[in-house]
C-alpha cells in the first residue's frame, strides 16, 4: 500500500461506545483486524473474512457501477441464498408423496400464520430465472466472455441450465393441476429424444431381433419420471433432485464461477 | 376503445407479432443514435405501462395478465425492453466516445476503488432492496394452487412452465424431437461455443455496438426475438388448443383454426408431378431429404465462398463451419415459420414411419 490514510472519527457517545466495543476480548477474537478506518484495515477486513474474501481487495470503478453490472449476477446469488433458506423451511412442512404433497401445501397456506415462505420461494425462483438471463445478457453485451473469460462463460451457461432445471423440478412439488400438467408437457419432450425416446427418430432401429430395446418403460422419459407418467416416482425423483442433487451441483459450479472471476482478472473491463 | 382493442388483437397475431418483434429490433438497431436518448427509453417504458394499466380494465386481458404465474412475465417484458434499450444506449454512448478518441467510459473508470466500503455497501443496499421487493410481492400476491393433481383431467391449454413456452411455441413449427430435444441442446451448445467462435478481440469489457455489430445483432435476435418474444407469445397469446388469442380476446374453447398444412412431398409428387406417392418412404421424401442435406451441408460451403467469405477467412474452416451450422440451426425456426405462413408447409421431411419429421 502506497498511502495509508486514516479517517479520524468524530467524537461522541456513539463513537465512544463503538471504540469500547471493538476493543473487547470477544470482538477482537472474532475480528482479527482493527476498525476499518485506515486503508490497511480495509484490506484486512476483506482478507481475514471467509465470506468477504470472495471479493478482491480493490476493484475497478466500473465494477461497482450499476450502470455497468446491473447487479444481476449478485442478485442471482442472493436469490439463490433466499431460495435455499426458504426451501429449507418448506421442507419441514412438506412430504413428497401422493398422499400428502397437495394437502401439505394446503396446510402451509391455511394453517401457518403470516406464512409467506412458499410465496417467497416461488416468486424468488421466478425472479432468479429472470436475473440469471439478464446477467447473461449483460455479460454478453459487455463482451465479458472474451479471453481470458471463455471458460467462465461456459460454466455460467451450465448454471443457467441448472437454474431452469431447479425451477422445473420445483414446479411439480405442489402436486396440483398446474404442476403435473406443466411437467407432463415438459417431460413429454423426452419421449422424442432421438434413439433414446420410444417415439424418437431412430429408436425403432435399436432392437435385438423382434425385441425393441427402447420402449415406454425404459426410455429417456422413463428415466426422468421414474415411471411412464407423472406419478409417485416422478414426485420423489423431482423432490430429491430439487432439494439435494441440483442445488449441490449448482453450488459447486458457483464456487468455480466466483473463483474464476477472481482468477481471470476480476470483473471485466477494457484491457 | 373497441377499435383500439381490435387493432391490438390483430397486431398480436403470431405472424404479425413475430414480424413486429423483428422490425422493432431492426429499427432499434438502425436508429440507435436517435433512440439512445433517455426520453425515448423512459417514454417507451411509460407507454408500455399505460398500455398495461389501460389493458387491465378489460376482463380478458386482466384474466391472463394477473394470473399469478404470469406476473413475473409482465415484469420480464418491462425489464427486457428496458435492458435491451439500455445496453444499446450504453453502446452508442461509448461509440461516440471512441469516435471522439476518448476510449470507452469503462476505461476512464478503470482506476481501483476499495471493496470495503465501496462495494460491500452497494451489495448491502441491493440485498435490502431485493428482500423488500420480494417480501412485498409475497405478501400481496399469493402463490397459485389449483385443484389437486388429476391425471384424468387434462387442462386446456396445458402449458409448460413459462420459461419453456418459447420451446412449446416451437412445437407449432417443429416436432418434439427437434423443438424439445435437438434445438434446445443446440441452444446450450451454441451458447457455450460463443466465446470460442467469436474471434473479435474488440469490445472486451465495455459496452459498444459499432465494434461488434454482427455478434450483437445475432445475439439480440436469438435472445430478444426468438427466445423472449416467443415466451411472451406463448404465455399471453396462446389459449385452448394452443390457438391464437389476442390479448383482449375471450378464450373460446370452440375457436376453430384452419389447419390445411401440406407436406413438401405432397407439393412435389402430387401437385407438381401430378403422380401419386412412391411407395417407399425413402423415395417419397427424397426432395425434402435433399433439401435438408443441402441446407445443412452445402449451404455453409456456398455461404463461405460468397456472402460470408470474410468470416471464413477470419475464423478459419473449423470455427467457420461450427458457426455456420449453429447460425443455420437458429435460422431454421424463422425459415420454417415463413414457410408455414406463406406456403402452409407442414413438414419438409415427413417420415412418420420412424418418427422422423422435419
Amino acid at each position: 500500500m502506497a498511502e495509508t490514510k486514516t479517517i479520524a472519527p468524530a467524537e461522541g457517545p456513539g463513537t465512544r461506545f463503538w471504540n469500547w466495543l471493538t476493543e473487547t476480548q470477544i470482538w477482537t477474537s472474532v475480528f482479527r483486524h482493527g476498525r476499518p478506518d485506515s486503508d490497511r484495515n480495509r484490506v484486512l477486513v476483506v482478507l481475514s473474512n471467509v465470506f468477504l474474501h470472495l471479493h478482491p481487495v480493490r476493484l475497478r470503478k466500473s465494477g461497482v457501477r450499476l450502470r455497468y453490472t446491473w447487479c444481476m449476477g449478485g442478485l442471482s446469488f442472493f436469490l439463490f441464498l433466499v431460495l435455499t433458506f426458504t426451501g429449507l423451511l418448506l421442507m419441514f412442512y412438506y412430504r413428497p408423496t401422493l398422499e400428502y404433497a397437495y394437502t401439505d401445501i394446503v396446510g402451509l397456506r391455511e394453517h401457518v400464520p403470516l406464512g409467506i415462505m412458499r410465496e417467497m420461494h416461488r416468486w424468488g425462483a421466478h425472479a432468479m430465472v429472470i436475473t440469471v438471463w439478464l446477467h447473461m445478457f449483460r455479460v454478453f453485451m459487455t463482451g465479458s466472455y472474451k479471453p481470458p473469460r471463455e471458460f467462465n462463460w461456459s460454466v455460467g451457461v451450465v448454471m443457467l441450465v441448472l437454474t431452469l432445471l431447479l425451477s422445473f423440478t420445483g414446479y411439480l412439488l405442489p402436486w396440483d393441476q398446474l404442476a403435473i400438467w406443466a411437467i407432463t408437457v415438459g417431460s413429454n419432450m423426452a419421449r422424442a429424444t432421438p434413439f433414446l425416446g420410444y417415439e424418437g427418430p431412430g429408436a425403432q432401429l435399436l432392437r435385438l431381433g423382434d425385441v425393441p430395446l427402447i420402449h415406454a418403460a425404459d426410455d429417456a422419459r422413463f428415466a426422468l419420471l421414474g415411471g411412464t407418467f407423472v406419478g409417485e416416482g416422478a414426485l420423489l425423483r423431482f423432490y430429491v433432485l430439487h432439494c439435494v442433487g441440483l442445488p449441490l451441483a449448482i453450488a459447486v459450479l458457483m464456487a468455480v464461477h466466483f473463483w474464476r472471476v477472481r482468477k481471470d482478472g476480476g470483473i471485466s473491463g477494457p484491457l | 376503445m373497441v377499435l383500439i382493442k381490435g387493432f391490438v388483437n390483430t397486431l398480436a397475431d403470431p405472424r404479425l407479432f413475430f414480424l413486429l418483434a423483428c422490425v422493432g429490433l431492426a429499427v432499434l438497431i438502425w436508429k440507435r443514435e436517435q433512440l439512445a436518448s433517455s426520453a425515448v427509453g423512459y417514454g417507451t417504458l411509460g407507454f408500455l405501462g399505460i398500455f398495461f394499466v389501460f389493458g387491465t380494465f378489460d376482463p380478458n386481458f386482466r384474466l391472463i395478465v394477473t394470473k399469478p404465474d404470469n406476473v413475473p412475465i409482465v415484469g420480464l417484458i418491462f425489464l427486457l425492453a428496458f435492458f435491451v434499450w439500455y445496453s444499446l444506449r450504453e453502446g452508442v454512448l461509448n461509440d461516440r466516445r471512441i469516435a471522439a478518441g476518448q476510449g470507452p467510459i469503462e476505461k476512464a473508470e478503470s482506476d481501483r476503488v476499495w471493496v470495503w466500503p465501496d462495494l460491500v455497501y452497494i451489495e448491502l443496499i441491493a440485498l435490502v432492496l431485493c428482500s423488500v421487493l420480494l417480501i412485498v410481492w409475497s405478501i400481496f400476491l399469493k402463490a397459485p394452487l389449483e385443484q389437486p393433481a388429476n391425471p384424468a383431467n387434462t387442462p386446456n391449454p396445458s402449458k409448460a412452465p413459462w420459461y419453456f413456452l418459447g420451446l412449446q411455441e416451437m412445437l407449432v413449427y417443429f416436432d418434439p424431437w427437434l423443438a424439445g430435444v435437438v434445438l434446445p441442446g443446440l441452444i446450450i451448445a451454441g451458447l457455450i461455443a460463443i466465446p470460442y467462435i467469436d474471434r473479435n478481440p474488440k469490445g472486451n469489457g465495455y459496452y459498444t455496438f459499432n465494434e461488434r455489430k454482427p455478434e450483437i445483432v445475432l445475439f439480440l435476435f436469438g435472445f430478444a426475438v426468438l427466445w423472449s418474444s416467443l415466451i411472451v407469445l406463448g404465455t399471453f397469446l396462446r389459449g385452448p388448443n394452443w390457438n391464437f388469442f389476442g390479448p383482449f380476446e375471450y378464450w373460446d374453447i370452440h375457436k376453430l383454426a384452419a389447419l390445411t398444412n401440406v407436406n413438401l412431398s405432397e407439393y412435389f409428387w402430387i401437385r407438381m408431378l401430378k403422380t401419386g406417392y412412391p411407395s417407399a418412404w425413402a423415395v417419397r421424401e427424397l426432395p425434402g431429404i435433399v433439401l435438408v442435406l443441402l441446407y445443412v451441408f452445402a449451404l455453409p460451403v456456398l455461404l463461405g465462398k460468397s456472402v460470408f467469405k470474410g468470416y471464413y477467412e477470419k475464423l478459419g474452416p473449423s470455427r467457420y463451419y461450427v458457426t455456420a451450422f449453429l447460425f443455420l440451426a437458429m435460422m431454421s425456426l424463422p425459415l420454417k415459420m415463413l414457410a408455414r405462413w406463406i406456403l402452409n408447409l407442414k413438414y419438409v421431411v415427413a417420415i412418420p414411419e420412424i418418427f422422423f419429421n422435419i
